[in-house]
C-alpha cells in the first residue's frame, strides 16, 4: 500500500535490472579539496522524502579495487535497504561513516581514488582536513554526521587504552598454552564492539572459555583506570573542542528539559542535628551510614505524609505511590546516577546501610540493573560533605519532591529560654510538583521530618 | 525443517546410516538441482490437487469419501495366517504375477507422503494398505517439521519478549521472560503425538490397513512386511523417506554430538553449540538455540552461508538472522572430525579448508548439531529382487515417480515418492508426488510440477520461496532466449507489517516481462512462509501477472507485499 504511506519507493522493473534496482553513488570531482584524481562518494538519496541514510554495511573494505557498476556499501533509509554502486572506477580510499553511522543526504561517506598511488595521499588528506565542507571527515568530533550512538563503555574503553598495563592470560586447558584463543561467539562479537582485547581477557566460562561476562569485566576494569587518569587533571581534556554526549548525558539532558514542564516550588527547613550526630558516632562501627539514617528518616516522614510521596504523570491524575523507595543521586565518572534503597521505611538501618554500601558499588561498576535505579519515588541529593550549606535541586519527571541537603554545622543559635547556644544545624530544601503537592503539605512533612531527626530514636527501632 | 517424507521401517533409526559418498549437503543440492532439470510440464487442463494430506484430519472427512470406503468390505483385518496360507501359492498365475491382488495399492513408509497418497486412494476408491516399520508419521511428524515448529513457536515469543528494543516500541513492559526447558520440550513431545493419533486415525477412520513390521519388495507386485507376512498389490508405492545424513569421521553419541532427530527432544541447552551445515535444518535450530540463551558456531563447507537461498535473500538473512545475534561462523571448512565430550574434555571438532584440505582450525564446544542434509532410506528395501540399483541411496524415478531399473527400464506398477526418490525432500512435496501417482493409477495421466512447490523455512522471521533463484531464471534465460524482470518490495512499506513493528523483510518476483509467466517468488520477512501459497498456486495454475494483478487483497494486510509485487511488475504486451 504504497500509495497510503506516500512512499515513493515503489519497485521498478526492466529487464535491465540491475541498473534499475540499485543507485548509482554520486561522486563529485569538482567539488572535493583532495584533488582532482581523488573523488568524494556521497550519500545517495534513495527516496524523494529520505533526509539520512544509515550505512548498514560496507560490502568492499578500504584498499579494495572498484569497478563501475559494483555494489560498495549497503544503504539503510527510511523506507528499505539498498546496494549502492560506484560510477567509476578506482580505489576504496578511505571510508569515512562507519557501520552503523547515519550520514546526511549529499554528505561524504568516502573517498574513491582513481590509483592505487593515490591512495595514502587521500587518506592523509581525510585525516588531515577537518574541511568544513566535507563535515563527515573521520575526526571524531565531527559528530554531527558520524552519528554512530556510542557506547558508553566503548568511549571509556578508548581512553583507557594506553593506560591500561594489566595484561590477563587466556590460557585454556586446550588451546597449547594460550596460543589460541577460545572465545564464544557473541564475547567475541562483544570484544569487537567493546573494543576489548581478547588476549588479555582472562576466560571463566567452561574449561577456561571466554564468556561475555568475562568482556564485560575487561571493558570495565578498562574503564577503572581511565576514570583516574581524567580526575588526575583537567590537562586530558582538549579545550574548544566539540564533545558529543555520551548515552548517559544525553539522558540526563532529555531528563532536564523533561522538568521544565513540571511546576515545581521550593520550601526550606532548617534541622537541629546534635541528636542525629550523637547517633550517628554511636553506631557508625557497625557500618551504618549518614546517607542511610537520612533516607531512613525521610521514608519515615513519608509515611505520616503519602501525598509528598505521590506522583502525577500525565497532569489529570496522580498515584500515591504503593512503597516508599528513596532514591539518592551519586555522582559517577560521566555523570549521575539515582540508586534506589527500595522500601526504606520498612529495612532496619542495618539493612539499609548494607544495601546501600552494595548499591553504591555496583554503580561504580556500572552494574545496576535498571529496577535499581529508576523506581525511586523520593529523591535525596546531599552536597553537605563539600561544605556546600544551601542549594535547591531540580525535580526529576515522573516523582513529586526532591530533598538538596547542605552541610550540618556548627551554628550559633538563641535558645527558647533566652541563651545563646551552639548547634549543630542543617538546612534542607525540598522542590515538589505543586500540582499535587502544595506549600501546606511541604511545610508539614519538613516538620515531621524535623521531629523525627532531633529526636531519633526511631531511627533505629 | 526440511520437513522429510516418510521415514519408515527400521527401529535402529539412528544408526542405520547408510554410508554415502559425494556432497555433505545431500538433501538441498540434490533437490534442487533435479528440481531445475525437472521439465516443465503443465497438463493443460489444471488439476485439483491437495498438497499435504494433513489438512484432511483437521477438517474432517467428505461424508462422501468416507461413505465410499465404507462400502468396500475391508473392515476385515488380514490376518497373518491368510497371507500365508492362500494368497502366496494360489494366487499366482502362469508368468507368476498374481492375477488377484489383497489390496489396489500398498504404501511402504506412513510417513506425510504416504499419508497423502494413502488417503487420495480411498478418495479414489482403491483399496489400500499402508506399512509401517516404525512410529505412523514418519521424521516430518516424529522428527522434523512438526515438533521443530513448537520449538520455533516457543523461541519466536521468547525472542520476542527479550528484545527490549521491540517491546519499548510497542509500548510494553516486560520483566525477565524465562522458560522451562523440560516444559518446552514437552509442548514439542506432545505436539506430534497429537499429530500422530490424527494420522493414524485419519486412516483408520477412512478404512486405510494399517500394517506393522519392515517391508519388503519381494518381487513384482509383492511385498512382505514384518518377518513373514506377504501381501500383493496391484500397485507399489516406495516412501521409506531419509534419515539424517552423518559424514564420516563424525562420532555422533545422541547427547554431546546430536543430529536433528535428538534435537528435537531438547535434553539440554548447551551454553555453546557448534551447528554443521547452515541450510534449513541449521538456520531453524540456530533460531531456537539463540532464543534459548546459547551461542552458536555455524560450520559451513561452501564459501557462503545459506546455500541454496536465492543469494539476494540470504545476504539479507544473514544481515537479520546471523549478524546481530550471538552467532559467529567458518565457511569454506569441513568438519572431518568431530569427538563428543568425554572425561571432562569438551565436544572437539576438527576443520579443515574445503579447497587445500589443510588443518585449518579445532573447535572446543559443548555440543555439536549435526544438520549436513539427510539421506535416503533405502537399505533393505528389497530393491535387488526387482533389479533397482540405487543411486548415492535415491530410488532411481521418471517424472511420474515411476521406479527405474538397473537397465535403464522402467519397474511396471512400482512408484517411489518423497525423499526416497531425493527429487524434492520436503513433505508436502512427497505427499503432491504421492497424489500425482494415485491419478495416474486410477487412469490419469499427471505430472507433478516440481516448480510450483513452495519450501519454507521457520526462522524469526521466516523465509519462503517457490521456483527459480534469481540465477537459475537468468541461467535458463539465457539458454532459451528470453528475458527476464525482476521486482522487489520491502516490508518497510507495509502497514500490517509496521503495525506489528517488524519492518524487516523483501519479497522479490521473478518473472518473464514478455508473457508475464511467475518463474520464482522469494520472501523474506514476517509471515513469509504463509505468504508464499498465492504466488505456489498462480505457478500451479499457470496465472500471469498481467490477471493476477487485478486479484484484491485486504488492506492491511501482509498479504499486500506480493500485491505490490504483481502490481510492480511491467508485462510488455
Amino acid at each position: 500500500m504504497a500509495h497510503l504511506l506516500q512512499t515513493t519507493f515503489l519497485p521498478s522493473s526492466s529487464p535491465l535490472i540491475r541498473q534499475n534496482q540499485t543507485h548509482i553513488l554520486r561522486i563529485s570531482g569538482s567539488r572535493t579539496r583532495v584533488s582532482a584524481k581523488i573523488r568524494e562518494i556521497f550519500m545517495p538519496a534513495l527516496s524523494s522524502t529520505m533526509t539520512e541514510g544509515k550505512i548498514v554495511s560496507w560490502v568492499r573494505s578500504e584498499g579494495d579495487k572498484l569497478c563501475k557498476g559494483e555494489s560498495v556499501v549497503v544503504v539503510e533509509s527510511d523506507k528499505a535497504d539498498m546496494d549502492v554502486e560506484t560510477f567509476y572506477d578506482g580505489y576504496l580510499a578511505k571510508i569515512m561513516v562507519d557501520e552503523g553511522g547515519v550520514a546526511s543526504v549529499g554528505s561524504a561517506i568516502a573517498l574513491l581514488a582513481e590509483s592505487e598511488d593515490e591512495i595514502a595521499e587521500a587518506q592523509a588528506k581525510a585525516a588531515a582536513s577537518g574541511s568544513p565542507s566535507s563535515p563527515a571527515s573521520e575526526t571524531s568530533n565531527s559528530a554531527a554526521v558520524v552519528a554512530a550512538v556510542p557506547h558508553p563503555q566503548l568511549e571509556k574503553v578508548k581512553l583507557a587504552e594506553p593506560a591500561a598495563v594489566t595484561v590477563g592470560s587466556a590460557v585454556h586447558p586446550a588451546s597449547e598454552g594460550g596460543k589460541r584463543i577460545v572465545a564464544s561467539p557473541y564475547a567475541k562479537k562483544l570484544a569487537n564492539e567493546l573494543k576489548v582485547e581478547l588476549a588479555r581477557v582472562v576466560g571463566s566460562g567452561p574449561k577456561g572459555r571466554i564468556v561475555a561476562k568475562d568482556v564485560e569485566a575487561e571493558a570495565a576494569a578498562a574503564a577503572g583506570p581511565a576514570a583516574s587518569v581524567a580526575a588526575a587533571g583537567p590537562a586530558g581534556i582538549e579545550l574548544a573542542s566539540v564533545v558529543p554526549f555520551t548515552t548517559m548525558q544525553g539522558a540526563v539532558s532529555r531528563n532536564m528539559v523533561e522538568s521544565l514542564a513540571v511546576p515545581t516550588f521550593r520550601v526550606g527547613y532548617t534541622i537541629t542535628t546534635d541528636a542525629l550526630d550523637a547517633l550517628y558516632k554511636k553506631i557508625k562501627s557497625k557500618g551504618v551510614t549518614m546517607t542511610a539514617l537520612l533516607a531512613k528518616a525521610t521514608a519515615l516522614a513519608l509515611v505520616q505524609h503519602p501525598v509528598v510521596n505521590s506522583s502525577c504523570r500525565d497532569g489529570n491524575s496522580f498515584i500515591y505511590n504503593s512503597s516508599i523507595n528513596i532514591a539518592v543521586a551519586v555522582a559517577i565518572d560521566g555523570g549521575l546516577i539515582t540508586p534506589v534503597l527500595q522500601d526504606a521505611d520498612k529495612a532496619d538501618i542495618y539493612t539499609l546501610s548494607r544495601k546501600w554500601k552494595e548499591l553504591v558499588d555496583k554503580a561504580r561498576a556500572k552494574l545496576l540493573q535498571p529496577h535499581e535505579y529508576n523506581t525511586g519515588t523520593f529523591t535525596l541529593s546531599n552536597l553537605g560533605m563539600f561544605g556546600v550549606d544551601r542549594f535547591d535541586a531540580i525535580l526529576p519527571p515522573g516523582t513529586g519532591a526532591i530533598m538538596a541537603v547542605g552541610a550540618s554545622e556548627p551554628t550559633v543559635v538563641a535558645t527558647k529560654d533566652g541563651r545563646i547556644g551552639m548547634k549543630n544545624q542543617m538546612q534542607v530544601n525540598v522542590t515538589a510538583d505543586h500540582r499535587v503537592i502544595y506549600g501546606a503539605d511541604l511545610a508539614s512533612f519538613l516538620q515531621t521530618l524535623a521531629k523525627i531527626i532531633e529526636d531519633p530514636r526511631d531511627l533505629t527501632f | 525443517m526440511h520437513c522429510s517424507a516418510a521415514f519408515s521401517q527400521a527401529a535402529t533409526s539412528a544408526t542405520a546410516v547408510p554410508t554415502i559418498s559425494g556432497s555433505r549437503h545431500v538433501g538441498a543440492l540434490h533437490s534442487s538441482s533435479s528440481s531445475s532439470s525437472c521439465t516443465l510440464l503443465i497438463p493443460s487442463k489444471p488439476i485439483n490437487l491437495r498438497f499435504c494430506g494433513l489438512r484432511r484430519e483437521a477438517f474432517g472427512f467428505s461424508p462422501s469419501a468416507f461413505t465410499r470406503c465404507s462400502n468396500s468390505q475391508r473392515v476385515r483385518l488380514p490376518s497373518r495366517r491368510r497371507f500365508k496360507g492362500s494368497n502366496v501359492s494360489a494366487s499366482l498365475g502362469d508368468n507368476g504375477i498374481p492375477k488377484s491382488f489383497d489390496y489396489d495399492l500398498i504404501i511402504i513408509g506412513a510417513g506425510v507422503g504416504g499419508h497423502g497418497a494413502a488417503l487420495h486412494a480411498v478418495e479414489k476408491g482403491l483399496k489400500t494398505a499402508i506399512i509401517e516399520g516404525d512410529v505412523v508419521g514418519g521424521t516430518c511428524v516424529n522428527r522434523g517439521c512438526v515438533p521443530s515448529k513448537a520449538l520455533l513457536a516457543v523461541s519466536g515469543r521468547m525472542r520476542e519478549l527479550q528484545s527490549e528494543h521491540h517491546m519499548k516500541a510497542l509500548g510494553l513492559q516486560v520483566h525477565a521472560a524465562g522458560y522451562d526447558r523440560q516444559g518446552v520440550a514437552d509442548h514439542a513431545n506432545n505436539l506430534a503425538t497429537k499429530i500422530r493419533n490424527n494420522l493414524t486415525n485419519s486412516m483408520k477412520a477412512l478404512g486405510v490397513d494399517i500394517l506393522t513390521g519392515v517391508g519388503t519388495i519381494l518381487g513384482p507386485q509383492k511385498v512382505k512386511f514384518g518377518t513373514d507376512n506377504i501381501v500383493t498389490a496391484k500397485d507399489i508405492i516406495i516412501a521409506t523417506g531419509s534419515v539424517p545424513f552423518v559424514p564420516k569421521g563424525i562420532e555422533v553419541d545422541g547427547k554431546t554430538v546430536i543430529t536433528s532427530d535428538h534435537a528435537l527432544k531438547l535434553e539440554f541447552v548447551p551454553d555453546w553449540i557448534a551447528i554443521v551445515g547452515s541450510g534449513y535444518i541449521g538456520l531453524e535450530f540456530s533460531d531456537v538455540y539463540t532464543a534459548l540463551g546459547s551461542e552458536v558456531t555455524f560450520i559451513e563447507a561452501l564459501d557462503q552461508l545459506m546455500p541454496g537461498f536465492d543469494p539476494e535473500i540470504g545476504k539479507l538473512a544473514q544481515r537479520v538472522l546471523i549478524n546481530p545475534r550471538k552467532i559467529d561462523y567458518h565457511t569454506g571448512v569441513f568438519a572431518t572430525k568431530i569427538t563428543p565430550a568425554k572425561d571432562g574434555k569438551p565436544v572437539t571438532i576438527e576443520l579443515i579448508d574445503a579447497k587445500t584440505k589443510e588443518p585449518k582450525d579445532t573447535l572446543e564446544v559443548d555440543a555439536a548439531l549435526i544438520a549436513t542434509g539427510r539421506a535416503p532410506f533405502t537399505n533393505g528395501l528389497g530393491l535387488e529382487n526387482i533389479n533397482v540399483v540405487t543411486q548415492r541411496g535415491f530410488v532411481p524415478v521418471d517424472e511420474r515417480m515411476r521406479v527405474i531399473d538397473a537397465n535403464g527400464n522402467l519397474v511396471p506398477h512400482l512408484y517411489c515418492i518423497g525423499d526416497a526418490n531425493g527429487k524434492m525432500m520436503l513433505a508436502h512435496a512427497a505427499s503432491a508426488q504421492g497424489i500425482s501417482v494415485v491419478e495416474q493409477v486410477t487412469g490419469r495421466d499427471h505430472v507433478l510440477n516440481h516448480l510450483s512447490i513452495p519450501a519454507a523455512c521457520f526462522t524469526h522471521p521466516e523465509i519462503s520461496m517457490v521456483g527459480l533463484t534469481e540465477p537459475q531464471a537468468r541461467e535458463k534465460a539465457e539458454k532459451e532466449g528470453f528475458e527476464v524482470s525482476v521486482v522487489k518490495t520491502s516490508f518497510k512499506a507495509n502497514t500490517k507489517a509496521l503495525a506489528e513493528n517488524e519492518g524487516e523483510g523483501l519479497a522479490k518476483l521473478i518473472y518473464r516481462p514478455d508473457n508475464g509467466e511467475i518463474l520464482g517468488v522469494h520472501i523474506f520477512g514476517l509471515h513469509a512462509a504463509d505468504l508464499i501459497h498465492e504466488a505456489s498456486n498462480a505457478i500451479a495454475l499457470g496465472t500471469r501477472i498481467q490477471d493476477i494483478k487485478f486479484a484484491v487483497h485486504a488492506h492491511p494486510t501482509l498479504s499486500e507485499v506480493l500485491d505490490e509485487l504483481f502490481k510492480a511488475a511491467k508485462v510488455n504486451f
